[in-house]
């Protein structure tokens, strides 16, 4: 493993469906053996993405560099180096557990000595042994989540491409399954992991955030949250209609979300005191309001970068 | 009941069916195409069945009867040979349906009248020949250029060969194989890419270092096995419940079953690779399926369709397979005496699958 040079590195990659551009000039650079997430809403091109750096995808222009081979053109040599997990579950529901493993090992033609230690092994360490022989098809989302991460690293990949693997698991669920990533980057592998929870990205160790198949941002997850540009005014109020209303009104205000009874009020930084421009506008208004200014988190990284509401959701 | 909602559903069904786009050819495909190829091969008045003559009178009289028997266009003499084991050896390969045996006094028995003139070998197998056959012993014989003899009755003899019990199971059931491991063969890999790709497992495969060939021959190999168990469970029924013997070679039978059931394979994963959903990929296997019942020689005599029909039934694995089963089956013919058809299946299996890894993709776009 050459491990000066990055795991991915991508260069204005593009890739158009019709009139539509999912993926926008994309630029990007993985470094090894860490957890690099993809954040953004549905629609915002992580999927085309994740499938253009496996070479499932042809770019419509650009290029990409994976683990130093020129993808989709170089793809095949690419191929038992890496793993994928789809978005949607794509073993074999009318196998089982342990049949899924055998084929998979022997697809990659895993080492035919060493193959039923290693799919021992992947049962143990991803809890499967209860499953071993039930059919793929008939396992709960938490279940054929982790068969399918076993089947991904079999061949121990250098490095592995998560579409969304957490979408239809419960929280649990997903904070094993994150214990499990985290292991897997100690050992060395490097991880592209496609996201639209917060707290998932906030996990990462560095993040790229994607919007309408553009990259608005990347970085560390608080390096992000300390550039935004952004102070962050917390507002608690009854009357969160009206003190949306005449927040809005303001030119200065960048934006405004609401979290149940509190509002997150954006305002750009070369604004000298935000606190008293959001409690002299609300009291102009007579809305009684508690005003604070916390700390920027993911979800206002997102909106400050993004300059529009998201579909982003709250850490469950 | 409510009309709105009976009309929304109408609706939403019609408008699927637009965006279904082979559905919607199939429509107009199926009636237009199958009526027009299945119009013109429907043809009980036949004719050009492929005949031989062992003339051994050489006379005037017998080359004046040959005349007279080409003028009906009902045969068409293609081979001129000096025997009768001669006429023997073309039926059982299967190059002719009819032979005419002349013998050396056939002048004589014209006369004589006590016994036939003349004989007509028929493959006995499709009773629409043996038929036609049997007309033509009532053709009238000239003896003089202008006299005509009213003997007619006697002059020809039909000796039905191969089946003289003129039994339809012997017709029906070596034909049937190759319907059946159309069918079943076809549909086996003509819903397999789709489904994988409908399921998701394609996405997943095409991303591991397997090969389209491995992808491809892994998927035909399993069901040519699968074919040929098949193919066992006919010939049992057919023998003990049918009375159908294997005249010739079994392993020649499963040898040229297997290349057969190789070519439908290959054929259903191009339709694989063609298909979108499992719905369309069995609408096309239908397409094919119909032409492989009533072109391929086993409704309707082959020779008896008209040429441009022939051509296409020449296309159909199961137009040689069903000569090869016929002849092996029946007429105890080796397959080395048939073997352009084997060597079509051959052709037409490479073809397919050539045609099945080129239109297959790795990638998603």
């Amino acid at each position: 493993m050459s491990n000066g040079e990055p795991a991915i590195r991508a260069r204005g990659l593009t890739k158009r469906f019709g009139t539509l551009t999912a993926v926008d000039g994309l630029d990007l650079d993985v470094p090894r053996a860490l957890v690099y997430g993809f954040l953004g809403p549905n629609g915002s091109g992580k999927t085309t993405a994740i499938r253009m750096l496996c070479g499932l995808l042809t770019p419509s222009s650009g290029s990409a560099l994976v683990l130093g081979h020129e993808v989709p053109g170089d793809a095949d040599a690419l191929k038992p180096r890496i793993g994928y997990m789809t978005q949607k579950f794509s073993l074999y529901g009318d196998l089982t557990a342990q049949e899924n493993l055998e084929f998979i090992a022997d697809i990659y033609a895993y080492p035919r000595s060493d193959r039923d230690a290693r799919i021992e092994t992947l049962i143990e360490r991803y809890d499967l042994g209860a499953q071993r022989r039930q059919f793929a098809g008939t396992m709960s989302g938490g279940q054929k989540q982790r068969l399918a991460l076993a089947c991904a690293v079999l061949n121990k990949p250098e490095l592995l491409l998560l579409d969304e693997p957490t979408s239809a698991v419960d929280p649990k669920s997903r904070r094993d399954f994150w214990e499990k990533l985290f292991a897997l980057a100690n050992d060395g592998t490097t991880i592209l992991v496609s996201t639209h929870y917060m707290d998932e990205a906030e996990r990462c160790h560095r993040l790229a955030i994607l919007d309408r198949g553009r990259k608005v941002a990347d970085g560390a997850p608080a390096e992000l949250q300390r550039s935004t540009g952004m102070a962050v005014v917390e507002v608690r109020t009854s009357d969160t209609q009206a003190a949306q209303r005449v927040l809005k009104s303001r030119t200065e205000v960048r934006s405004v979300t609401q979290l149940g009874v509190r509002l997150r009020v954006l305002i750009p930084e070369r604004i000298a005191d935000p606190a008293e421009l959001v409690r002299s506008t609300l009291a102009n208004s007579r809305v009684e309001a508690a005003i604070e200014i916390v700390e920027p988190s993911l979800e206002d990284v997102f909106v400050a970068v993004t300059d529009r509401e998201t579909g982003i959701e709250e850490a469950a | 009941m409510s009309g709105t909602r009976l009309v929304a559903v109408m609706k939403k069904e019609l408008r699927q069916l637009r965006r279904d786009r082979l559905t919607f050819a199939m429509i107009v495909g199926i009636p237009v195409m199958q009526m027009l190829l299945f119009g013109f091969a429907i043809n009980t008045d036949v004719r050009n069945l492929g005949a031989a003559v062992a003339n051994q009178a050489g006379s005037h009289l017998s080359r004046q009867f040959v005349t007279d028997l080409e003028q009906t266009q009902v045969l068409d003499i293609r081979y001129r040979v000096d025997s009768a084991a001669a006429l023997e050896n073309l039926l059982r390969e299967g190059r002719i349906s009819v032979g005419i045996f002349i013998p050396p006094d056939f002048d004589r028995r014209v006369i004589d009248r006590s016994r036939p003139a003349a004989q007509l070998l028929v493959d006995g197998v499709d009773p629409t020949i043996l038929g036609v056959a049997n007309q033509l012993r009532t053709i009238p014989l000239a003896f003089d250029s202008g006299r005509r003899a009213e003997n007619s009755a006697q002059v020809l003899e039909v000796r039905p060969y191969y089946n003289p019990e003129r039994r339809s199971a012997m017709f029906v059931i070596p034909g049937l194989i190759g319907i059946i491991l159309t069918l079943t063969m076809m549909l086996f890999t003509a819903v397999s890419l789709v489904r994988e790709t409908e399921h998701g497992n394609l996405e997943l495969l095409i991303n591991t270092p397997v090969s389209t060939t491995q992808l491809m021959v892994g998927k035909v190999v399993p069901y040519i096995l699968i074919g040929l168990l098949q193919l066992a469970l006919i010939m049992a029924v057919g023998y003990w419940l049918f009375g159908v013997p294997v005249r010739g070679s079994v392993l020649e039978l499963y040898l040229a079953a297997s290349v057969f059931i190789a070519a439908n394979l290959a054929l259903g994963l191009f339709v694989s690779t063609v298909a979108k959903t499992q719905f369309q990929a069995i609408q096309m296997t239908i397409f094919f399926l119909l032409p492989s019942i009533l072109l391929s020689g086993f409704v309707f005599p082959f020779d008896g369709m008209p040429k441009v029909i022939q051509y296409i039934g020449e296309v159909l694995p199961n137009t040689h397979f069903i000569r090869l089963t016929r002849g092996i089956m029946l007429r105890d013919a080796p397959l080395a005496d048939m073997q352009q058809e084997l060597v079509v299946l051959v052709v037409f299996t490479l073809l397919a699958m050539t045609a099945a890894i080129l239109r297959f993709s790795r990638r998603l776009d």
